[in-house]
């Protein structure tokens, strides 16, 4: 346990009484004592606070801006060159044979490109964007800021409080805003389905900003095990289990984050990895696709249980990637990948769960709609 | 009451034993979800994973503690399974056993020793 890294905020989890796990290299919070279910509650009806420091922050700088945007055009299928000042996109990182690396958030910030990539993932990536980049864009891995995620319906009204200039961002926009004298670097998204900010901010200044935000009586301290059961529900793949190398953008059903720009056709078509596997899947379609499944009993369905067409026999067509129990759903939720004749919504399959099939539908994702500020 | 390893607590009642798990065990589990109970009637050996309990972390097995018949389960916890977390050593007993072998009761742990198995 020694060997799990601390993020800036690990003395005021020990002081919430949080239940730490190790995660990704980082001893971090799994659940406060209110427990999962209150926390994810609390985030969806008023406002949940995350640490997210494990997730690596990335500057791309040291050249013009739309240097920088070409150069990182080359290891994304995004329209980056297209991304204007003060706002933010999602982005994937594809292999040479159009799987997805990892997932990202990627922000246009004037005079340089700042990019969130997963925990797990970002020794990985920085190397792959030093050897992709270098030197004509300098790369530089941020590791004295952390990372806080305030998410829920009341969060702009909490944050507006310390500043009321965050109430004019909108979804997927990023600004420099000064919270109690320290300036932080604020985007409007997530990772819940619900309104709300990222917030990188200096270390030193991270527990006073995150007690500032506790001490509003709307806002309690969210664990990854919440954290998991609200992306579940928004429908939002985590990387390493809903989506990896073996998987590309199609299949995850994450081709509308690839821009016409960047299809066939468009003026800036390809030039990516994998860009002949990811442009011909989506001219083509995938012959397996991510999937929303709602097991129809009320036993949860976990990552791995296996998916069959009918209650007994036949060959498997799918397999769920991540499961559980969703708070806001009421019952148990899941996303899997299924053979595509499979993934029509309202279809009936069968999950083996303990040596029974039970079944579970087909459901359009997300399962609990959006409710972004846009 | 007598308690498990497996954090099960075990009441006699009359000629019966009911079972449930521990409010330490509750609390672990964090927020139970969901309970598959055995079916009334069904003979168990113990040792036999006769109930799964699922909170919003993860999946556990309950195993039977004797041998016997189940003569009764809590279908409470169909639909109210986070009883588990609210009533543990009360209202959310799982099952109640017609035991054909008591000997294990006496291997069992009694509330002190309990108490200090999971200091």
């Amino acid at each position: 346990m020694t060997d799990l890294l601390k993020t800036p905020l690990h003395a005021l989890h020990d002081e919430l009484g949080a239940k730490m796990v190790g995660f990704a290299g980082y001893d971090m919070p799994v659940q406060f004592p209110a427990g999962i279910m209150a926390e994810h509650i609390q985030t969806r009806t008023k406002a949940g606070l995350f640490d997210v420091s494990h997730m690596g922050q990335v500057i791309l700088s040291g050249a013009p801006m739309a240097d920088i945007a070409a150069a990182f055009e080359t290891m994304v299928p995004m329209d980056v060159i297209g991304l204007p000042e003060g706002r933010q996109r999602y982005g994937l990182f594809t292999s040479d044979t159009g799987g997805i690396l990892d997932d990202l958030m990627f922000a246009n910030r004037g005079d340089h490109l700042f990019v969130v990539v997963n925990a797990a993932c970002k020794q990985a990536d920085i190397a792959r964007m030093k050897a992709a980049l270098e030197p004509a864009v300098t790369v530089t891995e941020v590791t004295d800021r952390a990372l806080i995620a305030l998410q829920g319906p009341q969060a702009e009204a909490v944050l507006k409080q310390i500043n009321p200039a965050v109430a004019d961002m909108n979804f997927m926009d990023v600004a420099t805003i000064s919270l109690d004298g320290v300036d932080c670097w604020i985007s409007r998204s997530g990772y819940t389905g619900e309104d709300g900010f990222e917030i990188s901010v200096p270390a030193h200044g991270a527990e006073t900003l995150a007690r500032r935000l506790l001490d509003h009586d709307d806002v309690m301290p969210v664990g990854l095990g919440a954290r998991d059961s609200l992306r579940l529900e928004a429908g939002l793949c985590l990387y390493g289990h809903d989506m990896d190398e073996t998987t590309g953008p199609v299949q995850a059903g994450l081709g509308w984050s690839i821009q016409k720009i960047r299809r066939t056709g468009g003026a800036r078509a390809g030039g990516f990895p994998g860009a002949d596997a990811v442009l011909e899947q989506l001219a083509q379609g995938a012959s397996r696709k991510r999937v929303g499944l709602r097991p129809q009993g009320r036993a949860p369905m976990r990552e791995g249980v296996a998916l069959f067409a009918s209650d007994s026999g036949g060959a498997q067509i799918g397999v769920i990637t991540s499961g559980g129990f969703g708070p806001t759903v009421g019952g148990p939720v899941a996303m899997g990948y299924v053979s595509a004749e499979f993934a029509t919504a309202d279809t009936t399959l069968y999950g083996e769960l303990r040596g029974k099939r039970q079944p579970v539908t087909v459901t359009r994702l997300p399962f609990v709609a959006a409710n972004f500020k846009r | 009451m007598k308690y498990t390893e497996e954090h099960e607590w075990l009441l006699e009642e009359g000629d019966l034993i009911v079972v449930g798990i521990t409010e330490h065990a509750a609390e672990q589990l964090g927020d139970v979800v969901f309970v598959e109970l055995p079916e009334a009637g069904g003979e168990i050996t113990k040792d036999d994973e006769v109930v799964v309990i699922e909170s919003v972390k993860a999946a556990s097995d309950i195993l039977a503690p004797l041998d016997g018949e189940i003569v009764e389960v809590n279908t409470a916890l169909a639909d109210n399974p986070g009883l588990v977390n609210e009533d543990a050593q009360g209202g959310a007993w799982f099952f109640k056993i017609k035991p054909s072998d008591l000997s294990p009761m006496d291997e069992y742990m009694d509330e002190a020793a309990y108490k200090d198995f999971i200091a």
